[in-house]
């Protein structure tokens, strides 16, 4: 048996539309997790503590989730937010195209994806090295192939930490590393997950009174930020006569430089063009609905359209290249781009909740399943949480429920999960997981204006109003315009208790580090040793 | 018996019904799935019959939309690898070519063939697991080389 560093401990979720693959893989992955290695783990001992925490989740048995459906594969990847580590996605499929979700992946949820089919024709795999995938796989996939995936993973965490550090405050620059856990493991029995969290608390507490003069602070580009960032940039009315400066000045927050904007600008852009290229665009009309056929991707221009309106049909206009798509880009886009902006607006304003269960709503648009969340009782205990209590008693009853969870967490939880549908206790750990960093801090999040909770409440409501192909149109469409919303929202979670003040008045610092924890350093030990003995 | 299991697998890889693949399936096969092979092979032959329907039914119909016919050979070649169908593979890629060229002929000819295959390997299949499994699960598990 070769020696080698495997997927252990990895939560893999395999979308394909083949069950005779979907089988074979799954077989192959849950393979891969029993072989482990010491080599590579005793290397990696030497490259950081952070490091060290990757792979002591690392040596616990590797999750597989396989999903039939592009769909469904969104769905388990919105609900169970953090509860993968990497998406190994076949490119042909009936319901969505692999690129599609591929887009929707990296830019929600910013994790791995790989991309497989049996087709390595070069503008397919040209396609999917543009939309983000991290790596393209040729069926048959081998063993060996599978056996390295971990690569991907921990490429990203790596790149998160630098990101991170390149953005250190003075103080405690090492430590805040180190207290920024990149594993996707969170969900790994680590136990002391409360007293990491307090001991984060401080940190971040600590951080947030101090300048950072000498190291610029990342921007969380957060929900409300983007938005008033869209709305610059629609004011300005071009997209690429919007200069930084200009979007800089309508979207008055004294805290933010230029080169915070041109950045998010860029990345904006980049975001744009690829949605326009080679999808054809349709007219957006107004009201969430299903306008979803396969082939094509009329839901992201549509839903880009309409907050974009002018902005992005001029900047549509110029980078079409595609004859096919100009023509009815042409028809559609004057009426549709009139009409658009006061009915998204209207769509967005309409659906504020009238409760003010704030930040945890952002969590809320995730699980947009058509089926009640209720019939599962870990994700029942999330979903109640999130919206029907408002937000002090929430964080006391996070806090009583989190001690027992925690329990629950000591236990070794990785149950392969075959039925994506079944929840299991990794579910409600993962979950809860998210419900610890934010939930004690709620009372930070009342403070904050209204705005937030309403803004964000709005993709609440519209993931219940419609069936399930409606959501994920609703979240194109959505995260079309917010896409970087997203990672905002997460961010905007973190970095609300930090700032106890509003969100905008002060620079938030940059504070996304998901929801891991670094154990103790005996719980180190106890890993290392954990892992010796397994493999 | 085991004997006769063993031959008939290796006349089948020679005579290129089948590749690597199922060599690697052999080797996925373990104690927690014994008999993993004939599942996968099971499952294989339920959803590339449900395939063949479709593209028989299309091509039934005669408008030959040359893209659906591709899209769908397209699955089923995809399929196909997965239990390393080599004859089965190499007629769909003629298909897909005759597909491209916009050849309806080309594309009914070939489809034959590939019915003919799929339904070959089929059968030769059935006749392996089943002396594979009255040989006794030892026989299964070994790989035939």
């Amino acid at each position: 048996m070769e020696k080698g560093f495997s997927p252990v401990g990895l939560r893999v979720l395999v979308v394909d539309d083949d069950p005779t693959w979907l089988k074979i893989l799954e077989k192959m992955l849950k393979k891969c997790s029993y072989e482990g290695s010491l080599l590579l783990f005793l290397c990696f001992y030497t490259l950081g503590v952070h490091l060290l925490n990757f792979l002591c989740f690392c040596f616990n048995p590797l999750a597989v989730t396989t999903c039939g459906l592009a769909r469904e594969a969104l769905r388990l990847l919105r609900e169970r937010k953090d509860g993968f580590d990497i998406v190994i996605s076949d490119v042909n499929m009936p319901d969505m195209d692999g690129f599609k979700l591929l887009e929707h992946v990296g830019l929600e949820l910013d994790l791995p994806v790989i991309m497989m089919s049996v087709d390595g024709e070069t503008s397919r795999v040209m396609k999917g090295v543009q939309h983000g995938a991290c790596d393209y796989l040729l069926k048959p996939i081998r063993m060996k192939e599978l056996k390295i995936i971990w690569q991907h993973v921990l490429r990203k965490k790596l790149q998160e930490v630098r990101d991170i550090e390149g953005c250190c405050y003075d103080v405690g620059a090492d430590w805040f590393t180190q207290a920024q856990f990149l594993g996707g493991g969170e969900d790994v029995s680590f136990g002391k997950k409360r007293k990491d969290f307090d001991f984060e608390k401080k940190l971040f507490q600590d951080e947030s009174d101090q300048s950072s003069s000498s190291k610029k602070a990342r921007v969380v580009w957060s929900y409300e930020l983007h938005q008033k960032f869209v709305n610059a940039v629609n004011q300005i009315g071009c997209d690429h006569k919007a200069g930084p400066k200009k979007i800089l000045d309508l979207m008055n927050i004294p805290w933010l430089t230029r080169e915070n904007v041109a950045s998010h600008l860029q990345k904006y852009r980049l975001y744009l063009s690829r949605l326009e290229k080679g999808k054809e665009i349709k007219c957006y009309s107004g009201g969430v609905k299903n306008m979803d056929s396969p082939p094509k991707d009329a839901e992201i221009n549509s839903g880009h359209q309409s907050p974009g309106k002018s902005s992005s049909y001029a900047f549509l206009k110029a980078t079409e290249t595609d004859p096919k798509q100009l023509a009815p880009a042409s028809v559609s886009d004057p009426t549709s781009g009139v009409h658009m902006p006061p009915k998204a607006k209207k769509t967005r304003i309409g659906y504020d909740p009238p409760n003010s269960s704030g930040v945890f709503d952002s969590l809320l648009p995730w699980n947009d399943v058509p089926d009640p969340l209720e019939s599962k009782p870990p994700i029942l205990y999330e979903n109640s949480f999130l919206q029907q209590q408002p937000l002090p008693s929430q964080s006391s009853y996070v806090a009583n429920s989190a001690p027992s969870l925690m329990q629950e967490e000591m236990k070794p939880s990785y149950v392969n999960e075959d039925e994506f549908l079944m929840p299991q206790d990794k579910n409600s750990t993962v979950i809860l997981q998210d419900m610890d960093l934010s939930a004690p801090f709620s009372s930070n999040a009342t403070s904050n204006t209204d705005s937030i909770p309403g803004s964000l409440n709005w993709e609440l409501p519209e993931a219940h109003h419609s069936g399930s192909l409606d959501t994920d149109l609703d979240f194109t469409w959505l995260h079309g315009e917010h896409f970087f919303a997203n990672s905002g929202l997460q961010n905007f979670q973190f970095q609300d208790y930090t700032s106890s003040t509003s969100l905008l008045s002060e620079p938030p610092p940059h504070l996304w580090y998901g929801n891991d924890r670094l154990p103790d350093p005996d719980e180190y030990t106890l890993m290392v040793d954990q892992g010796l003995f397994i493999s | 018996m085991q004997r006769q299991v063993a031959l008939i697998k290796q006349s089948l890889f020679d005579q290129g019904y089948l590749d690597e693949q199922f060599m690697e399936l052999e080797e996925l096969q373990d104690d927690v799935n014994p008999n993993f092979v004939e599942e996968v092979a099971t499952l294989y032959f339920k959803d590339s019959a449900r395939l063949i329907n479709s593209i028989d039914q299309a091509l039934e119909r005669g408008s030959f939309d040359f893209n659906r016919l591709d899209n769908y050979m397209h699955q089923f070649k995809g399929s196909s690898t997965s239990i390393g169908a080599s004859k089965v593979k190499t007629e769909c890629t003629m298909f897909r070519e005759y597909c491209r060229m916009g050849n309806a002929e080309g594309c009914l000819r070939t489809f034959q063939q590939v019915k003919k295959e799929h339904a070959t390997l089929r059968k030769k299949l059935e006749h392996y697991f089943q002396l594979a499994r009255q040989a006794g699960p030892k026989e299964t598990a070994r790989r035939s080389k």
